[in-house]
């Protein structure tokens, strides 16, 4: 071998490459936290990857290079062809269940250090169990996550002393990584088989009992999970390119988890271990008022002679596959120069920002598209509020009903409109399970149907009006 | 080759520079983000291939083996679902003339 080549150069030179990749990962990711620069951003993150995946090729004394290359083109092939084909309404699932398989590999990662015969040193052998332990619960949670988005599993299981089995397993998990670090890594085979079967169950049991309407901080929380996992993996095996890219992750999606939580005012621990849903009932007695229902045609009116409207999606309207239908109304309504305008919830749909990627699958400008804080002023200056697919995030109990379970969760302050039309496909309640007054007050109007129908209707009579 | 304290640095400052980029995000980015975010995890490839090229007895090579299923299925459902997002977005610039006809 020429000196030019010899194992140090070549090692450089690796590191070289994954330092690059590092840094065009950070760049990408910056670029997709503006809409401007959104769409080059994962682009730039993407040849990231491709350089430090190429690279690791030429990693010297490597072996099994065919089922190194049969697993990326199986894992790579069934993951194009799953990506490409959901609709958008199922990608949180899926963003779910790619998060899932990269915690599972950095399970994998820590299982193949751990059953090594070798003596690792204390380091190494702490963080490969604490990322061996969040990747496993990462990858089971995040296949629960999965089932229960894309309604495999549709029950959520809550038993009577759930939390103390919770915890107990999550102890022996415990009990059994510090056994294996106090051993440095040479715990006999059973110990380690028996430490990530346990974090698997434990990751499947903490997330079985979790409602629906809670999965989007579930899923951004184990996506921070993966990426701290990746980093300390990253430690173990002396990958720089990992610690990085694996900490930027863990830290950004703490924050994004953070600010979802936030926006449903509750803590991220009283989203994993509290029954919510369960025992929130309100009654429909406690509420003044009576469901008065409209049909499409005074509704379509009223809209038509209106100065400002302002549509509140959730997510019925994408289970109605209404949202293109709903962005023809909107051109309709702008050509007859009323306002119209789009008040997102922060969670709103599955996942925060999921409702802003259905209306722009569907045609709409973003521009077009305010956040909570921007537009719940603007509620008392518009004619008609109209509420499609969307429940609890408009329930004003929010802010007036101190023993209502949704009590402090910021909402869009749709019953200040002048009307509120709500689109509802029958008289059921939210995801919470909570009845909601708005629907109840003088100035709402109750519009029964499917959503894509109903907007269709809403279409015609407006159209009827010229 | 990365040594503890250094280790401690690195892993200090990529938490800052995480929290950093994401900090000034708008809402209407944030799934695409989650969705960009998850695909960067995908570096945990690079770790497998090593893990699985490095693997003595079959019991490593089939937990090699699916560590690099499994991460490979990360980068590239990461990349493609984030890709689909992205290219959805757009202004209303495009929507002006076309509403005043």
């Amino acid at each position: 071998m020429s000196p030019f080549l010899s194992p140090a150069i070549i090692d450089d030179f690796i590191q070289a490459v994954y330092f690059i990749a590092a840094l065009l990962f950070i760049i990408g990711l910056k670029r997709m936290s503006s809409p401007k620069g959104a769409k080059t951003g994962i682009v730039w993150a993407g040849v990231g990857m491709l350089i430090a995946g190429l690279i690791t090729f030429l990693w010297p004394g490597m072996h099994n290079y065919t089922l190194i290359i049969v697993a990326i083109f199986i894992g790579g092939v069934a993951a194009w062809w799953s990506g490409r084909r959901v609709p958008m309404t199922a990608m949180p699932q899926m963003v779910a269940l790619y998060n899932g398989m990269g915690g599972g590999a950095a399970a994998a990662i820590a299982a193949e250090e751990l059953i090594r015969e070798q003596t690792l040193t204390l380091a190494p052998v702490s963080l490969a169990v604490i990322g061996g332990i969040i990747g496993a619960v990462s990858f089971s949670g995040s296949l629960i996550a999965f089932a229960k988005l894309q309604g495999i599993i549709n029950k959520s299981l809550r038993y009577r002393i759930q939390q103390v089995v919770n915890s107990l397993v999550l102890l022996i998990t415990v009990a059994l990584g510090i056994w294996i670090i106090v051993l440095h890594g040479t715990a006999p085979m059973y110990v380690v088989i028996a430490f990530f079967a346990l974090a698997l169950l434990f990751g499947i049991l903490v997330t079985l009992p979790i409602g629906g309407a809670d999965m989007p901080v579930v899923i951004s929380l184990y996506n921070a999970a993966t990426g701290l996992a990746v980093a300390f993996e990253g430690f173990v095996i002396g990958n720089a390119a990992m610690i990085i890219a694996g900490m930027v992750v863990g830290a950004a999606g703490t924050l994004l988890t953070q600010l979802m939580a936030k926006a449903m005012n509750r803590s991220i621990a009283n989203v994993l271990f509290s029954n919510f849903g369960e025992t929130a009932t309100g009654s429909a007695a406690d509420i003044a008022g009576s469901l008065k229902p409209i049909d499409a045609g005074d509704a379509g009116v009223m809209m038509a002679y209106a100065n400002k409207v302002i549509i509140v999606p959730g997510y019925g309207m994408a289970v109605a596959q209404a949202q293109h239908k709903v962005w023809e109304l909107t051109q309709l309504l702008q050509n007859r120069g009323v306002t119209v305008k789009f008040a997102i919830h922060p969670v709103a749909g599955r996942m925060p920002g999921h409702m802003n990627v259905l209306l722009a699958e569907a045609g709409v400008p973003y521009d077009l598209i305010s956040d909570l804080e921007d537009i719940n002023p603007e509620f008392a200056t518009a004619d008609v509020a109209l509420i499609i697919g969307a429940n609890d995030v408009v329930n004003p109990d929010a802010r007036n009903k101190p023993d209502s379970p949704i009590y402090g969760m910021p909402i869009l302050n749709a019953d200040k409109a002048r009307n509120t039309i709500v689109i509802k496909r029958g008289q059921g309640r939210g995801f919470s399970g909570v009845e909601n007054s708005l629907f109840y007050m003088d100035n709402t109007r109750m519009l029964y149907g499917d959503g894509q129908a109903a907007v269709t209707q809403l279409i015609q009579s407006i159209k009827a009006t010229e | 080759m990365i040594d503890g304290f250094i280790a401690l640095y690195i892993f200090m400052l990529a938490a800052f520079t995480g929290y950093e980029v994401i900090s000034r995000v708008p809402v209407i980015l944030h799934t695409p983000l989650m969705s960009g975010s998850n695909f960067v995890h995908g570096i945990v490839l690079v770790g497998t291939m090593v893990a699985l090229g490095n693997a003595q007895n079959l019991g490593e090579q089939v937990i090699g083996f699916i560590g690099v299923l499994l991460a490979a299925g990360n980068v590239v459902g990461g990349y493609v679902s984030t890709e689909r997002m992205l290219s959805m977005f757009k202004t209303s610039e495009k929507k002006k003339p076309e509403s005043r006809a």
